[in-house]
Order: structure tokens, then C-alpha cells, then sequence
């Protein structure tokens, strides 16, 4: 395996009964870099990721995340990865540090350290007033990206987002996006699914994913070139019309 | 170990930020602890009698007093009629009538003989056959009085009698509430163990934190044993305020050591608290965790000998009591504080309660996955 490919995939499915939620997707995603994961709800975007992240065992094909195996290595994946899910996951009744404190002791780090990256955090979300409040209090966009910091309070090699900016206004996108660009100038690679296109044109390559295959993976620029488009929105729509299943 | 002591360090956090769990930790075991065994009493008092007094003679007069007398009875009705007494039990006026024929004091001096009639209300079992059997044993006294007071005994009873006397050991007063209490404890601890910590298992699900643990490097025994620690502590808290209830209100002392209870009482936890944990592996939301729970433990409690003594209960239902752990520490409870058991006399259920132990925790364990398939 090349050493800067973070993420390879080789046929990887996952079937429920009858029905193939993901159906031999192939990709690479290369170290540092923004992967942007879009399709349709029902597409089988959150299916894959959880496979790479070893929530879920893959049915057939191949995958490795961080250079383990995700049928065998599992663990050691999770030791690699931070992941925020689309259902927010921090604990709301713990405050913003004993947040920070919880998921940096359980990734292992020392105290000292867990001290030293609280402080950092605080200070790059402006929250520093708001350390000692329970998360409860705080509103969603500054919730979701406390949930972003904290998923890679670890430093890991990759990051998964299941739509991070779900029901998040734009300015506070925009910040949230500021946040992926900084964690992915410090070497970590974001793995990112999303709905917004406009947010699309933020990745480096994306993936289109349409009945559980996925249909089209390139920068967005040549991608829009590609299929005549002006927008990555015109893209997806060409693309995601031709789906025969429906939401989830 | 470190990642333990996260655990541990979030777990008691939101325990300690959880107002209900403090409230319902507190006041639930005074108020059960005060009002159940008060109230939940097996010895039958309050009898409603009716008397239905043909013979309105000092003889039936001296009868209806002795009967009164005994404290067991009240007397609600005092009828003219078998009819009318009749009606009286229909309207739950009284529970028991007693009917003195008209000629009975005169057949009983003169002949030597009488007959009275007893009509019981059976509809409570338990109330009717002890009433019946209160008023006979009374009845048999006042026999005794008459024969003593106009027959001459002759010096050798040609029908010998045998007289049964008791010796109420290890309660000597049959105090009901030294029996319920110790039971009552064991109700709430098992209540804890149980629906607390399957109940916070779940609310992770609901909340979608499980997700953000499972993804993490965290071990499931670290995961399991971080849970279970914090319930197994507050349960046996509450168990230490239950037994100072006991001792200062009921002034229920335990004759052996209260450190058999505790050492007892550990190990019923870690099989209580496996349980939880196996209901919480199977539960999607607080809602079924809770009907689950709520299920398990009442068939638990109901055959736990708590409120019937399992000795009465049918060969198959005491077969399913033999699986149940609540029954064992009830036992133990009662055979500790009234019998002053030791470690050696509880030998059998500590290492059934082990076997339980062992069994809940391995399947939870088992059927935990941080994966789906």
C-alpha cells in the first residue's frame, strides 16, 4: 500500500437481506485531503462510512482506513479516526471541559495534555467563557463545532463528518468549514458527507453516490466541466435523478 | 485503567447532575421504607361480626363479649335475622355471622348440648379461614368454661385431649414488619440494580453517544465496568439508608453481622447489575427498557417469597423461584437479620448468586458489540 493513501476501498458491500446498501464502492483518499462523500438521502453514504470507521462489518470487498484492515483491525482504526455522527454526541449535561476532558482521556492522552488542548480549543471556537457551561446550553452551530474540535481533540490521521452542518445557519457554517480547512493543513484527512453543494465546492474530490454505487468521483471543477454544469448543484441533480430508490 | 477512570469520573458527573436519580434515590426507599410495612400486614385484625342472637340470653350475652374480647373482632352488626346479617355481608358491613339459636342457653343446661351456626364470607380467603378459625378456637374455650362450670370432671377424662403449645422462635413476637422490612430492602436495592442501569445504558443509544463511544478505542469490559461501578456503589448506598431506617424506625437490629449482608448484597449486585445490562443490549429506547424492566421485576418480586412464602407456592412455580435472584436475598435478608446466619449458612446462595452473576454479565457481555453485523 502507498503510504499516502489514508483510505482504500475495493469492492466494499453491505447488504440487509435482500436490499445492497452499498454495492462494491472502489475509491482512494490520499493523506490531508478534503474527501467530499455527497448523494442523496437513502443513497448509502452513512452505511459506507460506518464500514470504514468499523461500526459496521462489511458484507464483501476490501477496505483499509489508516493502513488496518477494517474487517480484522477494527480497533486499531478507532485508535486512528475521530467521527462525528450525524445525531449530535457530546454529553449535554457535562459541561464544554468536562466534554473535552472525557473524550481526550478516553483517546488516551495524559493530563497534562488534555490541559494544554483544552485551552487551545476554547480559544480557537472563541469559548472560552463558555467552558465551565453544560453543553445543553449552547446553541447548535456552536454545539456541532465543539462536536467537530473534540472528535479530533486526538490528533488522528482521519476524520469522519456525517453531515456536520445539518440545520446550521451559513455564517456558522462558514466558520465550521474555516475549522475542517485548519484541521486539514495540520495533516488530517476529512472524510465529509453533506447535502449542501455549496459546501461540496469546499472538498478537494469528491464522490457522488447514487443507489449505493458510486457514479462519480472527481475535483468538483472537472466534474462540473465534465457534465456541463456551472454548479456543483446542477452536477448532483443530473446525477441523482437517476436514483430508483428513495429516502431512508 | 486510565480510560476507566474517565469513565467513571463522566459517569458520577451526570449522575450528580441528575436531580431525579437523587430524589428517586432518596425518598424512595424512606417512603417505601415507612408506609409499605405499616400497611402490608399479614395478620388478620378488624374481623367485621355479625350476631345474630335468637336466644338473647346471659349465656349468649356472656359468648358475643368473650368473642369481642378477643381483639380480633368488631362487632358491625347486630341483627334481628339471618336475613338481615345476610344483607349485612352482601353490603360488606360484616365479614362473619355468627347465628345463637333460640333455645341455646336452655340446651346447653339442660342437655348439655348446643349448636350455633358460623357463615363466613369467603371471598378473601386468608380473612375467612382465619376468621373461622379464630372463633372456633374461642368457641372451644368457652366450652372449656361452661363444662368446667356445671359438669364435675371425672378423674380420668374419658376423651384425653392434646394440647398443643407454641414457642415462636427467632421472632418471637411474629412482629410482621421483621419479616417485611428486610424483604422490602432487598425490592428497592434489586429495583436500582436493575432499571437504573439499563435505563442509562439506553438513554446512551437514545442520545446517539453510544455511537461516539463505540467508534473510540474504548474496551467493552472498560465500558461495561464503567457503568456498572457507579450503579453497584448508589445501590448499595441505598441499601445502608434502608437498614438505618430499619434500625431507627422499626428498630430492626440484625442478629448476625451486617458485614454478611454487604458481602451478600455485593455479589447480588454484580448478577442484578448484569441483568440491567442485558436488558439495556436489547432495548432501543427508555421506553421498552422500562416496560422490560418493569415486567422482569415484578414476576421477580412476586416470586420472591416476599409476600407469599414460596414453600405454598405450586411445584412448578417454586421450580421458576429457584432462577430467580431475588429470592435469594430475601432469604438471606431474613435468615441474617432475624436467624443471625453467618457466611457458612448462606454458603448455597452466595454461590448460586455467583452462578447468576456469571451467567447475566457473560450474556450481556456477548451480546454487547461496539460492531452491527
Amino acid at each position: 500500500m502507498e503510504k499516502d493513501k489514508v483510505i482504500t476501498a475495493k469492492g466494499l458491500t453491505k447488504r440487509f437481506g435482500d436490499f445492497i446498501a452499498v454495492d462494491a464502492i472502489s475509491f482512494e483518499v490520499e493523506k490531508g485531503e478534503i474527501f467530499g462523500f455527497l448523494g442523496a438521502n437513502g443513497a448509502g453514504k452513512t452505511t459506507a462510512m460506518r464500514m470504514l470507521c468499523g461500526l459496521s462489518l462489511p458484507s464483501s470487498g476490501e477496505a483499509s482506513v489508516a493502513g488496518y484492515d477494517v474487517y480484522r483491525q477494527t480497533e486499531l482504526i478507532k485508535r486512528s479516526i475521530g467521527y462525528m455522527s450525524q445525531k449530535f454526541s457530546l454529553y449535554e449535561d457535562l459541561t464544554v471541559r468536562e466534554n473535552i476532558r472525557f473524550y481526550g482521556g478516553i483517546y488516551g492522552l495524559s493530563d497534562a495534555r488534555i490541559k494544554e488542548k483544552t485551552g487551545l480549543l476554547l480559544q480557537q471556537l472563541h469559548m472560552e467563557e463558555q467552558g465551565n457551561s453544560l453543553v445543553r446550553s449552547l446553541p447548535l452551530g456552536w454545539k456541532q463545532k465543539l462536536a467537530f474540535s473534540i472528535a479530533i481533540v486526538h490528533d488522528p490521521a482521519i476524520v469522519f463528518l456525517d453531515e456536520p452542518t445539518g440545520g446550521v445557519d451559513p455564517i456558522t457554517r462558514r466558520e465550521f468549514w474555516s475549522l475542517i480547512y485548519a484541521a486539514s493543513d495540520r495533516g488530517i484527512t476529512v472524510f465529509v458527507t453533506t447535502h449542501y453543494m455549496d459546501e461540496a465546492e469546499y472538498c478537494h474530490r469528491v464522490s457522488i453516490m447514487v443507489d449505493g454505487r458510486i457514479d462519480a468521483l472527481d475535483t468538483p471543477e472537472r466534474l462540473m466541466k465534465e457534465h456541463d454544469a456551472a454548479s456543483m448543484d446542477e452536477v448532483f441533480l443530473r446525477l441523482a435523478r437517476k436514483a430508483t430508490r428513495t429516502g431512508e | 485503567m486510565r480510560t476507566l477512570k474517565f469513565l467513571l469520573q463522566k459517569e458520577f458527573l451526570q449522575i450528580i447532575r441528575d436531580p431525579a436519580i437523587f430524589r428517586i434515590l432518596f425518598i424512595m426507599p424512606i417512603i417505601q421504607l415507612l408506609i409499605l410495612p405499616l400497611a402490608a400486614d399479614y395478620e388478620i385484625k378488624n374481623i367485621n361480626l355479625g350476631v345474630v342472637d335468637h336466644d338473647r340470653s346471659a349465656y349468649s350475652i356472656k359468648l358475643v363479649n368473650k368473642i369481642i374480647a378477643s381483639g380480633y373482632f368488631r362487632l358491625t352488626d347486630y341483627s334481628v335475622s339471618f336475613q338481615k346479617s345476610l344483607h349485612a355481608i352482601e353490603q360488606d358491613r360484616s365479614d362473619l355471622v355468627l347465628e345463637i339459636p333460640a333455645q341455646f342457653e336452655r340446651s346447653l343446661v339442660k342437655d348439655n348440648e348446643a349448636t350455633l351456626f358460623v357463615a363466613v364470607n369467603a371471598i378473601n380467603g386468608v380473612k375467612a379461614g382465619l376468621g373461622g378459625a379464630y372463633i372456633q378456637s374461642i368457641l372451644q374455650d368457652y366450652n372449656e368454661e361452661v363444662r368446667a362450670q356445671w359438669i364435675q370432671y371425672p378423674r380420668m377424662d374419658p376423651q384425653p385431649t392434646i394440647e398443643v403449645r407454641y414457642s415462636n422462635w427467632f421472632n418471637p413476637n411474629m412482629n410482621y414488619r421483621y419479616f417485611m422490612v428486610p424483604g422490602i430492602l432487598v425490592m428497592l436495592v434489586t429495583m436500582i440494580g436493575s432499571s437504573f442501569a439499563s435505563n442509562n445504558i439506553v438513554r446512551e443509544k437514545e442520545m446517539g453517544t453510544i455511537e461516539q463511544i463505540n467508534v473510540s478505542p474504548i474496551r467493552k469490559m472498560n465500558f461495561i465496568i464503567g457503568k456498572l461501578v457507579p450503579f453497584w456503589i448508589l445501590a448499595l448506598t441505598v441499601l445502608t439508608i434502608g437498614l438505618a431506617i430499619a434500625r431507627l424506625v422499626y428498630g430492626i437490629v440484625p442478629v448476625g453481622h451486617y458485614l454478611t449482608i454487604y458481602i451478600f448484597a455485593g455479589i447480588y449486585l454484580l448478577a442484578i447489575l448484569g441483568l440491567g445490562l442485558l436488558l439495556s443490549t436489547y432495548a432501543q429506547t427508555q421506553q421498552q427498557s422500562m416496560l422490560v424492566s418493569f415486567f422482569v421485576t415484578m414476576i421477580f418480586n412476586l416470586l420472591s417469597g416476599l409476600y407469599t412464602p414460596i414453600e405454598s407456592m405450586p411445584a412448578w412455580a417454586q421450580t421458576i423461584t429457584r432462577f430467580n435472584p431475588v429470592s435469594y436475598f430475601i432469604d438471606v435478608m431474613r435468615m441474617v437479620v432475624l436467624k443471625g446466619s453467618g457466611l457458612g449458612d448462606i454458603r448455597p446462595h452466595i454461590v448460586a448468586m455467583l452462578g447468576f452473576a456469571v451467567f447475566f454479565n457473560g450474556w450481556a457481555i456477548l451480546n454487547y458489540k461496539k460492531r452491527s453485523g
